[in-house]
């Protein structure tokens, strides 16, 4: 525990999810055609930046945010310092690149443990370009400590633990992690805050620190194409097909049938 | 030459993209249909900082510049036009003050104005016309430290919203004797009267302001006393005229963007519209509209943050704009064919609203003029 509550939030710089329909997929290097489509801060981490930002306002403490990505990243880092956080650091390095989950979870893990120690680091539960949701528990697996997926609300917060809301499929979960811990939360849990015109000419004055590998540490067999296990065999739309069923009868059989038939599904 | 916006820019932009299609879209509907824009939403311009982009930092603004200010109105434009209209009638009420206030006036007021406790109008019209600027009957009669002022405005953006407006009115007996007031909305004799009905632009207050033996300090006298049309013409043309403007290229931009989906999603003769010739020429219209009247605001917006002259700059792009916006509305209506007058689409919306610009801060006769005078000046 340290003296003034730290939280640091990862955050990622993906394609504009307004430009969804015109994304295409790499048939050969299988992935994401970034030319010519806008990037943005990934939705969810703008929640995780307020939610962090509303700790700070309640609690006090420091807010550091951190994006691994290439150097035109800088423009997420300048929106969370635009939004308030304390200090944005930006680990771009040529050898990251390509790096999946598990590398890129272990880089930014290193870059958090070069900060000291923490209390919270927020993620958004899953980016928009990738989805695997794979990072936050990665991340908290390499830094031991507990993590908690899709966090919805928290109910409370002390400076040893907290206490959560965490979606799960037709309902949720209340959970009570110890402090430090990863929290990985999605869009219900806020509504995130636009800047100020004053906040967004000031955040141009303010300094973001570049990091390489070298500054953190890492292995660099660790990172990049060569240190990611994951290999994409194929990229591809799943097809969808409805389960048809045609009952012919009178009504009132029908209607037992199509009971019968939701009771089995489980939905009744 | 750079054409491109800086990092600064671009991000405000974004932000006030996003506050457009977040928190003004979903509300349009009930605009519309009330008549009214909510109070809420006029309290996030300023919480938001865009009610004092102009204002200089050490008065509570963020001087963000003209050119900032083009590109948010555009971008609150396109969702409502109507807001954009009302925040851009903010900036043109703080004008004066910022132009040719004094010290000690810019103290008073512009922190107020800048956080939005206070809301100025900027009255100059008359019922005898607003471009027949000498014609105003007002009066400004100076009795010791004081002037008393008689006479009625019309056709005043934002009048029963501000509690603080500027006025200008003769003051003497040459009919270019004139000066320009701040006048609080609590003093003894100020009233807003008829709120118009307008038939675009609807949620954003037009009326008129009534002055009866209204007792005025002399410290109140913005600029020089007999100069006060000077103070006016600067403030009209620097914020107003580009504001409409402004206004305008954000309807022009809707008008491309709605004639785009629809032209792609309407299928006609087994196809969709967007195959049509004669659909693709009224959208390329559109879009040289909106290439160009951006353009032209950009440049101008550039010159007047670096202190260059642009009276028949800002001229072109109020005229551009506005007679575009128009033209586009009616082009994209022309593209939805019934749909395009049915009230469920934007249509006939914009084009209400487009219509309703072209009067507002001269009319373009008066701006055809404006860059006449350009033209025959450059001439060797």
């Amino acid at each position: 525990m340290t003296e003034e509550l730290q939280i640091i939030v990862c955050i990622k710089q993906v394609p504009d999810p307004h430009y969804l329909s015109k994304i295409t997929i790499d048939p050969v290097t299988k992935t994401i055609r970034r030319e010519g489509i806008p990037a943005v801060m990934n939705p969810l981490d703008r929640n995780a930046l307020e939610e962090a930002l509303r700790i700070k306002e309640q609690l006090g403490g420091r807010v550091v945010a951190i994006s691994m990505g290439p150097p035109q990243a800088e423009r997420v880092c300048r929106d969370a310092l635009a939004m308030g956080v304390d200090e944005a650091i930006l680990l771009s390095d040529r050898v990251l690149a390509g790096s999946d989950t598990l590398a890129t979870a272990y880089a930014l893990s290193m870059a958090i443990k070069k900060l000291g120690s923490f209390d919270i680091v927020f993620c958004g539960n899953e980016t928009v370009d990738g989805s695997t949701a794979q990072v936050p528990p990665q991340l908290a697996e390499f830094l031991k400590v507990p993590h908690i997926t899709r966090v919805r609300k928290i109910l409370s917060i002390n400076r040893n633990e907290l206490i959560v809301e965490r979606t799960i499929e037709y309902g949720y979960m209340k959970l009570r992690v110890k402090l430090p811990a990863v929290i990985a939360v999605t869009k219900e849990i806020n509504e995130p805050r636009l800047p100020t015109v004053s906040a967004i000419l000031k955040c141009y004055r303010k300094e973001i620190k570049k990091w390489t590998v070298s500054d953190i540490g890492v292995n660099p067999r660790q990172v990049g194409l060569e240190g990611s296990p994951t290999r994409v065999i194929d990229v591809f739309s799943p097809e969808v097909k409805r389960k048809r069923k045609i009952f012919e009868g009178t009504t009132d059989e029908a209607v037992e049938w199509i009971i019968e038939k939701l009771h089995e599904a489980g939905i009744i | 030459m750079e054409f491109k916006l800086t990092p600064e820019q671009e991000m405000l932009r974004d932000t006030a993209r996003e506050f457009a299609e977040k928190e003004v879209e979903p509300r349009v509907e009930e605009i519309e249909k009330t008549r009214k824009i909510p109070e809420d939403l006029i309290k996030r311009l300023f919480e938001l900082g865009f009610g004092g982009i102009i204002i200089p930092e050490e008065y509570e603004g963020s001087a963000a510049g003209h050119l900032a200010r083009a590109i948010i109105l555009e971008e609150i434009a396109y969702s409502c036009p109507a807001l954009a209209f009302t925040l851009q009638i903010v900036h043109l009420g703080q004008a004066p003050l910022i132009f040719h206030g004094t010290k000690e006036q810019k103290e008073k007021w512009l922190p107020d104005l800048a956080k939005g406790k206070l809301i100025a109008s900027c009255a100059v019209t008359e019922p005898t016309g607003g471009s027949d600027v000498m014609g105003i009957k007002t009066f400004a009669k100076k009795e010791n430290n004081e002037y008393v002022i008689t006479g009625r405005k019309c056709f005043i953006t934002n009048v029963h919203l501000a509690n603080i407006h500027g006025v200008l009115a003769k003051s003497g007996e040459d009919p270019r004797h004139m000066t320009f007031f701040m006048i609080e909305g609590d003093r003894p004799g100020v009233k807003p009267g008829r709120e118009e009905n307008k038939v675009g632009l609807h949620g954003c207050n037009t009326g008129e302001l009534i002055l009866d033996n209204v007792r005025v300090p002399v410290e109140n006298v913005i600029g020089v006393e007999g100069k006060g049309l000077r103070v006016a013409l600067t403030a009209i043309t620097n914020v107003g005229r580009m504001g409409v403007a402004a206004t305008g290229v954000g309807i022009i931009r809707r008008c491309l963007d709605e004639a785009v989906k629809f032209a792609n999603q309407r299928v006609l003769y087994g196809q969709p519209i967007s195959r049509l010739q004669a659909i693709q020429w009224l959208i390329s219209d559109i879009y040289l509209r909106y290439e160009t009247a951006r353009l032209l605001l950009h440049r101008a917006a550039w010159m007047i943050d670096q202190g260059i002259r642009a009276d028949a700059e800002v001229g072109m792009v109020k005229l551009t704009a506005t007679e575009g916006a128009a033209e586009c509305a009616s082009k994209l209506s022309s593209i939805l064919g019934a749909y395009g007058i049915m009230e469920e689409y934007a249509a006939q919306r914009l084009l209400r609203d487009a219509y309703s610009l072209i009067p507002a801060a001269g009319t373009n006769e008066i701006m055809r003029i404006v860059i006449s005078r350009k033209a025959f000046e450059r001439a060797t």
